[in-house]
């Protein structure tokens, strides 16, 4: 009774409830775009843009727009520009990746060194705070995460088709180049709704962890989707909880959740394959 | 000039066509026409431009100079080279087929009605009781009818194929062949490149000689001659009859000068 009561505890608090919130909706907005980060082979990317965004929020400071506004911008023209210079030159996208972000970063840690943190916000930005999520941050998430929901569910197809097999897609009439663009705005969209938790360090591991468990335990695109949803949720859910009574920090324990799962799901993910293709295949 | 819809109207239409990536053209005044109900095989060695020509009939690659018609609503799919599909993407083979009616606002899930005409495109390849496995745990002729059921479930009145019979055995590519025969004789029109000239080329209605420019083209017996041969794959090259057929060889005499300079 008293292990309960200790377990529930934190829900008094609504810097707790918030951060519980946008954790679970985080985890499960970051397994479902992680999904087609993955299968694109871009999964440096999560970690490129965060950092990428940490140079738009300086930039935003020195000339005095919203942060956030100014940041989230930043890396939407980072993740277009990225997607601009893999299809115009013949360079892999983790070289752009590498290239484009880290100057970014550089940029604004060279800002922030000589004008100062533009808010108190920045230290947050890099490692994540719990304690800093506000009201404003929950509807940011939920905003966001309809806005996935939207712009996955209308062009679900799209998205399938241009991430498997991009030369059919666009020969077949699909219009690969805005499916890219909106994928990249909502990747950018994620980063920085989420960024408040995870921090900048760690929000490429929710991209890719939920993504990489649900790919091994499924065969199918739409269960995976669904699968790391669910895990990115749950890592959330469980690592924020987990951070509260461990007093460590919010991303390290959902990350460390999600490599639980990931740990599991190698040690087991096989035989839970085999016999979900038994199953399949008897249908 | 695109015809009406009719007797042996045309549906594609390439005049004078040049493209290039860069600085180098990759085809050179290119004519090339696709007749309603045809079946053309484009041959021509390793760089030729054949992939290239493809997305230039289907309009994915912008052209030089010269002009590209299409009659208009046509509709068009492409099956491509089993060496280019990522064979660990999570997709089994109703997804792989369902993600193909891409266009316009659709469900994300496939839909009852859609899922009964999956089934009959898969039946109709001879992959019934297939459609929940993964696109890897299939034979290499599966392998290659799915992509062709893709492309059937867009409706396509005109189905290219990038080197349909690459990498399959002998028993297999005849399948293809002998499917697609079937498919052109139920009235799709059908264009495919191959490197197999005897195999595929040769028993095909009309085959086109590409390096570059259009070399020849008509029938495998107009086509299949030493002078185009060697003008298209810049090596001599000999036709012997066997059976009735005609068989296409490397130069015996070209052979064995190469080795006997190499052994000396």
């Amino acid at each position: 009774m008293m292990f309960a009561a200790d377990l529930f505890k934190p829900f008094e608090f609504e810097f707790f409830r918030n951060g519980v919130i946008v954790a679970t909706l985080a985890g499960a907005l970051c397994g479902v775009v992680g999904c087609y980060v993955v299968l694109r082979n871009m999964s440096y990317i999560g970690h490129g843009l965060s950092h990428a965004i940490f140079g738009g929020y300086a930039v935003a400071g020195l000339i005095g727009i919203n942060l956030f506004l100014g940041a989230g911008a930043w890396g939407v023209i980072t993740a277009l520009a990225i997607g601009g210079i893999v299809r115009r030159r013949p360079i892999g996208s983790d070289a752009a990746i590498g290239v484009v972000t880290t100057a970014s970063f550089a940029l604004g840690l060279a800002l922030v060194q000589l004008y100062g943190s533009p808010g108190q916000n920045a230290d947050a930005l890099l490692f994540g705070n719990v304690l800093g999520v506000t009201f404003a941050d929950v509807w940011l998430i939920v905003a966001v995460s309809i806005g996935a929901a939207l712009f996955i569910g209308f062009g679900y197809r799209q998205l399938l088709f241009t991430t498997f097999d991009i030369e059919v897609a666009k020969a077949t009439g699909v219009r690969t180049g805005l499916v890219d663009g909106l994928l990249m705005v909502l990747l950018s969209a994620t980063v920085l709704a989420t960024m408040n938790v995870m921090g900048v360090t760690l929000i490429a591991a929710n991209l890719v962890v939920p993504a990489v468990v649900a790919r091994m335990l499924t065969d199918s695109f739409g269960r995976m989707l669904g699968y790391a949803g669910l895990i990115g949720a749950v890592s959330g859910f469980v690592g924020m909880n987990a951070s509260y009574h461990l007093d460590v920090a919010s991303g390290p324990t959902i990350v460390l959740t999600a490599a639980t799962f990931f740990i599991l799901a190698f040690v087991a993910g096989g035989s839970l394959r085999r016999r979900a293709a038994t199953v399949g295949h008897a249908h | 000039m695109i015809s009406q819809r009719g007797a042996a109207s045309t549906v594609i239409a390439a005049n004078n066509v040049t493209v290039s990536y860069g600085a180098e053209p990759v085809l050179i005044d290119v004519d090339f026409d696709i007749a309603d109900g045809e079946m053309i095989g484009i041959v021509g060695p390793s760089g030729s431009g054949k992939s290239t020509l493809i997305k230039v009939l289907l309009g994915s690659v912008p052209v030089r100079s010269g002009k590209v018609d299409r009659r208009p609503g046509l509709a068009v799919g492409l099956v491509p080279q089993v060496e280019h599909i990522d064979w660990s993407f999570p997709v089994t083979v109703a997804e792989c087929v369902g993600m193909a009616r891409a266009r316009g606002l659709r469900t994300p899930w496939i839909t009852k009605a859609e899922r009964v005409e999956i089934h009959s495109v898969l039946d109709r390849l001879g992959l019934n009781g297939l459609a929940n496995r993964h696109i890897r745990d299939l034979s290499g002729g599966q392998q290659q009818r799915v992509f062709l059921a893709r492309a059937l479930f867009t409706k396509a009145e005109v189905i290219f194929l990038d080197e349909p019979t690459s990498g399959l055995d002998v028993k297999t590519r005849h399948e293809v062949l002998h499917l697609l025969d079937e498919l052109n004789r139920q009235g799709l029109t059908i264009v495919l490149t191959t490197h197999d000239l005897n195999g595929i080329a040769a028993h095909l209605p009309k085959i086109v000689c590409l390096n570059t420019r259009v070399i020849g083209a008509g029938a495998p017996e107009d086509v299949l001659v030493p002078d185009v041969l060697e003008r298209t794959y810049g090596s001599p090259m000999h036709i012997l009859e066997h059976g009735g057929m005609r068989v296409v060889v490397d130069s015996p005499l070209f052979l064995v000068d190469d080795i006997s300079s190499a052994s000396a």
